[in-house]
C-alpha cells in the first residue's frame, strides 16, 4: 500500500504550537499535602524525642541516680509554671532579649561589612580571609578575659564577646555567598545595564542570599552561646537569664537551674526553627529545592 | 562570497547598528604562551542584518561576540558598532548608548541566565528599572513583551517553574526590554529539544522581522544558520579566520525542513568538514 505522503491539511499557528508544548513541559507537579498534615508530620519526631529524654529522666529519679540533685520531671515543670508566672522572670527574659538583639545586631552590620569588603578586595582577602575562618573556631568564652579588660564587668564586655564570637560567621556567610554568585548571573546583569551599587543590589547580594542566611544562622547560634557565656560570668541588674541561673545555682535551686536551661534551650529552638522556616522558603523560591520536599 | 540564491533587496529598516569589525586579531594570554584566537577577522553585519557565525570548536566565536559586546577588547585591529569605537569609550559596556537611554547591545546566550530569586514579570522589567523607566510604566510594558513571547500567563512564576525553552523565550523578552538595536546570541537555543528549537527558530525569526534589529547569532548547527541567517560566516579553528562567507537568499518565513535550507546547509558541511579535517593531520 502506498503511504500517502500529502501534507496533512491543517495548519497549526505558532501560537497553538508554543502552547501546546508548554503545557506539556511544565508537567504536572504532585499536589501537595494540606498543611496540617505536613505540620504533623514535622513535629511528631520532635515530641517523641522529648518523650523519651522525660521518661529516661523519670527513671534516672526511680533509681536515685544522684538524688541529692535531681528532682522530678514533675517538680521541674511546676517549677518553670511559676517561673512562667513571676514578673521578674519576665523582667530577666527582657534583659537577655535586649542583649540579644543588639547584640546580634551588630553581628550582622559588622559581620555583613567586614564580609563583602573582604569578597570584594583581593588585598583584604589574602590579609585577614584566614583569620577571619580562625576566629570562627574560638569557643567565644575565650573572648571573655578581652572584654574584661577592656569594659570591665559590663553589658558592653557581653556585646564584644557576641561580635568577636559570631560576626566571622556572618562575614563568611556573605563572602562564600559572594564568591559562588554564578558569573552567567553577573555578566547578564552588566549585559542589562547594572554597574557598580546598581549591580551589587540588583544582582550579587540577591544571588548570594541563600549562603547570606545560612551564615545569619549560624551567626545567631554563636551569639547565642557567647550571650549566654557572658551572662553566666557577668551578673547584670535587672538579671538576665544567664545570671538567674548561676545566682539560683548558688542557692541550691536545681530545680529553678533545670527549668531556666529547659528555657534558654527552648529560646534556641525557636530561634533556629525561624530560620530554618526562612531558609526552606527562600531555597523553594530560588528554585534550590522542589517546593513540596520540605 | 559565494552567493547561492539571489538575495532579496535589503528593506529600511529601523536604526539599528552596524557591526564593523577590521582586521581584529585577538590573543589570549601574554608572550610566548599567548593564544591566537582570532587572527586578523573582517566582518561587517549591516544594519537590521541576521548575520549566523558558524564554525567548530575553538574557532573563536565567543571572543569575537565578547568583543563585539564590549566585554572585551581586541589587542589588533578595531571593532566599531554603531558609529562609534569601543576604543573611544571608558566603560567596556558603556558605549552605544541608544536615543531613548537603553544599552543597544542585548545578549542572550546558552543558559538563559534568569535571575532566580525575581518573577518572571520582575526580570522582563530589570532592564528598565535600571534606566530609570517608572514603574506602573515598565510593568506595563513587561507584561506586553511577555504577552509577545506567548508567556502572558506566567508573569507571576517563577524561573524554576519553567522549562528551558520557556526561560529562553523570557531572555528575549528581557533582551527585548533593553530596546536593543543588537542583539547578540551565543548558542541560545544549543542546549533545547529538536522541538522547542523548531518553534523557538519561528518566534525569533517573527520577532525579527516585526522589530529589524540587527542579529550576530553564534551556533555550530549549519541547518540552524542557513535557517536563520541572511549571512553563514564560516569561520577556521585555531586561529579563528574567516574561512568563507554565503548570501542565503531564501525568502522568509523559512522552514529548517525545506530543500532550499538543506542544499545550503549541504555546501556549508562540506566546506565546514574540510575545515575540520585540516587539524586531524
Amino acid at each position: 500500500m502506498a503511504i500517502d505522503t500529502r501534507p496533512t491539511p491543517v495548519i497549526t499557528t505558532l501560537d497553538d504550537a508554543l502552547a501546546g508544548l508548554d503545557a506539556l513541559e511544565r508537567a504536572s507537579r504532585p499536589p501537595r499535602d494540606r498543611p496540617s498534615r505536613r505540620l504533623l508530620r514535622a513535629t511528631w519526631p520532635k515530641f517523641a524525642t522529648l518523650a523519651c529524654i522525660l521518661v529516661v529522666w523519670q527513671i534516672a529519679v526511680w533509681v536515685h541516680w544522684q538524688r541529692h540533685i535531681l528532682q522530678t520531671p514533675a517538680h521541674v515543670g511546676s517549677q518553670l509554671v511559676s517561673l512562667l508566672s513571676s514578673s521578674l522572670f519576665w523582667q530577666s527574659c527582657w534583659a537577655t532579649a535586649q542583649q540579644a538583639g543588639l547584640g546580634y545586631l551588630l553581628v550582622i552590620v559588622i559581620g555583613g561589612l567586614v564580609g563583602t569588603a573582604v569578597a570584594r578586595i583581593r588585598v583584604l582577602r589574602s590579609a585577614v580571609g584566614s583569620l577571619i575562618t580562625g576566629m570562627q573556631t574560638m569557643p567565644s568564652v575565650l573572648w571573655y578575659p578581652l572584654g574584661y579588660m577592656v569594659f570591665g564587668q559590663t553589658s558592653k564586655a557581653i556585646i564584644l564577646m557576641m561580635v568577636l564570637g559570631a560576626a566571622p560567621a556572618v562575614a563568611n556567610g556573605f563572602i562564600s555567598g559572594i564568591d559562588q554568585v554564578p558569573p552567567g548571573l553577573v555578566r547578564a546583569g552588566r549585559i542589562l545595564g547594572a554597574r557598580g551599587i546598581a549591580l551589587d543590589r540588583h544582582v550579587i547580594l540577591p544571588a548570594a542570599f541563600p549562603s547570606i542566611l545560612g551564615g545569619l544562622k549560624q551567626g545567631w547560634a554563636f551569639a547565642w552561646h557567647a550571650l549566654m557565656a557572658g551572662e553566666f560570668l557577668i551578673t547584670l541588674t535587672p538579671l538576665s537569664l544567664g545570671g538567674r541561673t548561676v545566682n539560683a545555682l548558688s542557692y541550691g535551686d536545681y530545680a529553678t537551674v533545670v527549668a531556666l536551661m529547659v528555657v534558654i534551650v527552648a529560646v534556641g529552638i525557636a530561634v533556629d526553627g525561624v530560620f530554618s522556616w526562612a531558609d526552606r522558603n527562600l531555597r523553594s523560591r530560588y528554585g534550590l529545592i522542589e517546593a513540596s520536599a520540605s | 562570497m559565494t552567493i547561492l540564491a539571489p538575495r532579496p533587496p535589503v528593506e529600511a529598516r529601523r536604526a539599528a547598528p552596524v557591526v564593523d569589525l577590521a582586521s581584529v586579531t585577538k590573543l589570549h594570554g601574554h608572550g610566548p604562551d599567548a593564544v591566537v584566537a582570532l587572527q586578523d577577522v573582517s566582518l561587517t553585519a549591516a544594519s537590521g542584518e541576521f548575520v549566523c557565525l558558524l564554525g567548530a570548536s575553538g574557532c573563536g566565536k565567543s571572543t569575537l561576540l565578547n568583543l563585539v559586546a564590549g566585554f572585551d577588547q581586541p589587542t589588533t585591529g578595531v571593532v566599531t558598532v554603531g558609529m562609534q569605537s569601543p576604543d573611544h569609550v571608558d566603560s567596556p559596556t558603556g558605549r552605544g548608548t541608544d536615543l531613548a537611554g537603553g544599552s543597544t547591545t542585548a545578549m542572550l546566550f546558552q543558559d538563559a541566565n534568569l535571575f532566580p530569586w525575581l518573577t518572571i514579570a520582575a526580570n522582563v522589567e530589570l532592564p528598565m528599572r535600571l534606566r530609570g523607566v517608572p514603574k506602573r510604566e515598565r510593568e506595563a510594558a513587561a507584561l506586553d513583551l511577555l504577552e509577545r513571547v506567548r508567556l502572558g500567563g506566567f508573569s507571576t512564576k517563577h524561573p524554576h517553574e519553567l522549562s528551558g525553552g520557556m526561560r529562553q523565550r523570557v531572555a528575549l523578552a528581557r533582551a527585548l526590554a533593553q530596546d536593543a538595536g543588537l542583539l547578540l546570541m551565543d548558542e541560545p537555543f544549543g542546549a533545547l529539544d529538536a522541538i522547542t528549537r523548531d518553534l523557538l527558530h519561528d518566534e525569533l525569526e517573527a520577532l525579527w522581522i516585526e522589530r529589524g534589529f540587527t542579529v550576530v547569532f553564534v551556533t555550530h548547527n549549519v541547518r540552524e544558520a542557513a535557517r536563520l541567517g541572511d549571512r553563514i560566516v564560516l569561520l577556521t579553528s585555531r586561529p579563528g579566520r574567516v574561512a568563507e562567507t554565503w548570501s542565503v537568499g531564501i525568502e522568509r518565513p523559512r522552514r529548517i525542513d525545506s530543500p532550499e535550507i538543506a542544499s545550503i546547509a549541504a555546501t556549508v558541511t562540506d566546506r565546514l568538514r574540510m575545515e575540520v579535517s585540516r587539524h586531524g593531520h
